[in-house]
């Protein structure tokens, strides 16, 4: 280990952690709005939204992010949108991320039983009432694990935005790589960058799960 | 639909399906050894001693929380540093693949073994069924139907993951799309466009049946 390496280009580690971070934030935020709505449009079984919300559902489910990433950067100019690479990052993260979190609310949603609305109803509750008071509830606590889940591939995911050259952790580990040949350096920063953005994460979700499982017993 | 002429001049679409090819391969070699290494994984994680138990979840654990991007390169530029072994593009690929799809496999034999009741071995084996009849007749088929959805599953996963080995290197359909893109620059301003949407569709197209088989798979289990 070449410790004055280490400290030389932590700097540049640092603000690329924070770009990482800033559009990880916003995609995911993004993409739980996303996910909220089309969950929303299918629990309500809205008519043509539905069939819409399906379709974009499997298109954004089968194709992988950089593909998805490649097409609004290097394709979408072509058609005259030209977006910059931060907004490439989170639009495509959202458009990711908004069938995945649509997958985790709806199953929560669904996890509510028909006897439930029909009761609340019975009890003279109006609609909103119900969702604010009956269904939300019991489906927010369903859907953490799934939310949780997704919020860390997402996070992971925004490895890929390299490729749409953002100047995100992949690319500052292999602009080092390349110029230096520092290489054990610069991918034991990069380990530690991502360690101490998803670690936490990951332990309050598992920590939160595991008091949601208490409370639903 | 100007420019999408560019995708069908030349042998272009030859040369796409043929990138298209080196993803499917690589993904294919992939998930064959991830499913072989995956049981060893899940069965050893099934055993009684605690300290094995431990450390595949430590492995499995490890492996989850680096994005698949950041081991393709450990493996790629890290490993040949550190050994002087040079792998290729496809190699290093494979490499990754394999260590986390048996992870991920691994857990899922786990679990699809976990979630047959206790009763189910019990009334085997009161039935008079050795070991070798239980797990033949009783319990593997059982385990088996929970595991096939969830495995092709996971295959789709890697097969998009495989779209990642273009940043290595790898000459698969991503930078043949470039390669086209870059040799019609002149004549096609447009080809970006066209060719990232067929390469956007090929996935949707591997993909999409395997979803769909999944959660058929899935739903007619449940019911």
């Amino acid at each position: 280990m070449d410790w004055s390496f280490i400290e030389k280009y932590t700097p540049m580690y640092v603000e690329a952690a924070v770009l990482t971070v800033k559009i990880g934030f916003f995609g995911i935020v993004l993409a739980v709005a996303l996910g909220l709505i089309c969950a929303l449009v299918k629990y309500f079984r809205v008519p043509v939204a539905r069939q819409i919300v399906a379709v974009y559902i499997e298109i954004s489910r089968n194709t992988p992010l950089i593909v998805q990433l490649f097409f609004l950067y290097f394709g979408l100019p072509k058609a005259g949108v030209l977006l910059s690479p931060e907004a490439c990052g989170v639009i495509g993260l959202a458009f990711l991320g908004g069938s995945y979190m649509a997958e985790s609310f709806l199953s929560g949603l669904e996890s509510v039983g028909k006897i439930q609305l029909e009761s609340a109803e019975s009890l003279g509750l109006k609609r909103w009432q119900v969702m604010r008071y009956i269904v939300i509830p019991q489906a927010a606590s369903v859907s953490v694990p799934a939310f949780a889940a997704n919020v860390i591939f997402l996070l992971k995911e925004t490895s890929v935005f390299s490729a749409v050259s953002l100047m995100d952790l992949m690319n500052v580990a292999k602009d080092l790589i390349g110029m230096s040949y520092n290489t054990n350096e610069a991918l034991t920063m990069l380990v530690v960058a991502y360690l101490i953005i998803i670690l936490p994460i990951s332990v309050v979700f598992t920590i939160l799960e595991r008091r949601l499982r208490r409370a639903g017993n | 639909m100007q420019g999408i002429e560019v995708l069908f001049i030349g042998n272009n679409m030859l040369r796409l399906l043929d990138g298209l090819w080196v993803t499917v391969r690589l993904s294919l070699i992939s998930i064959a050894l991830s499913v072989v290494l995956g049981i060893f994984v899940g069965a050893l994680m099934l055993v009684k001693n605690r300290i094995v138990r431990a450390i595949c979840r430590v492995y499995i654990e490890i492996v989850r929380i680096m994005p698949q991007l950041v081991w393709l390169y450990i493996i790629f530029f890290g490993v040949t540093k550190l050994t002087g072994i040079n792998f290729s593009g496809e190699t290093a690929a494979v490499i990754m693949l394999t260590i986390w799809g048996a992870s991920e496999v691994g857990d899922l034999v786990r679990s699809a073994f976990q979630s047959i009741p206790a009763h189910q071995f019990e009334s085997g084996l009161s039935l008079g069924l050795n070991r070798a009849q239980l797990y033949t007749y009783v319990i593997f088929p059982q385990a088996l139907r929970g595991l096939v959805p969830h495995l092709i599953n996971l295959s789709t996963r890697m097969i998009k993951t495989t779209a990642l080995v273009s940043l290595i290197g790898v000459i698969e359909v991503l930078k043949v799309g470039k390669q086209i893109i870059d040799a019609n620059r002149f004549e096609y301003p447009n080809a970006a466009l066209w060719v990232y949407a067929a390469i956007f569709l090929m996935y949707f197209i591997i993909c999409f049946p395997l979803s769909l088989l999944s959660r058929k798979l899935t739903k007619k289990r449940g019911e």
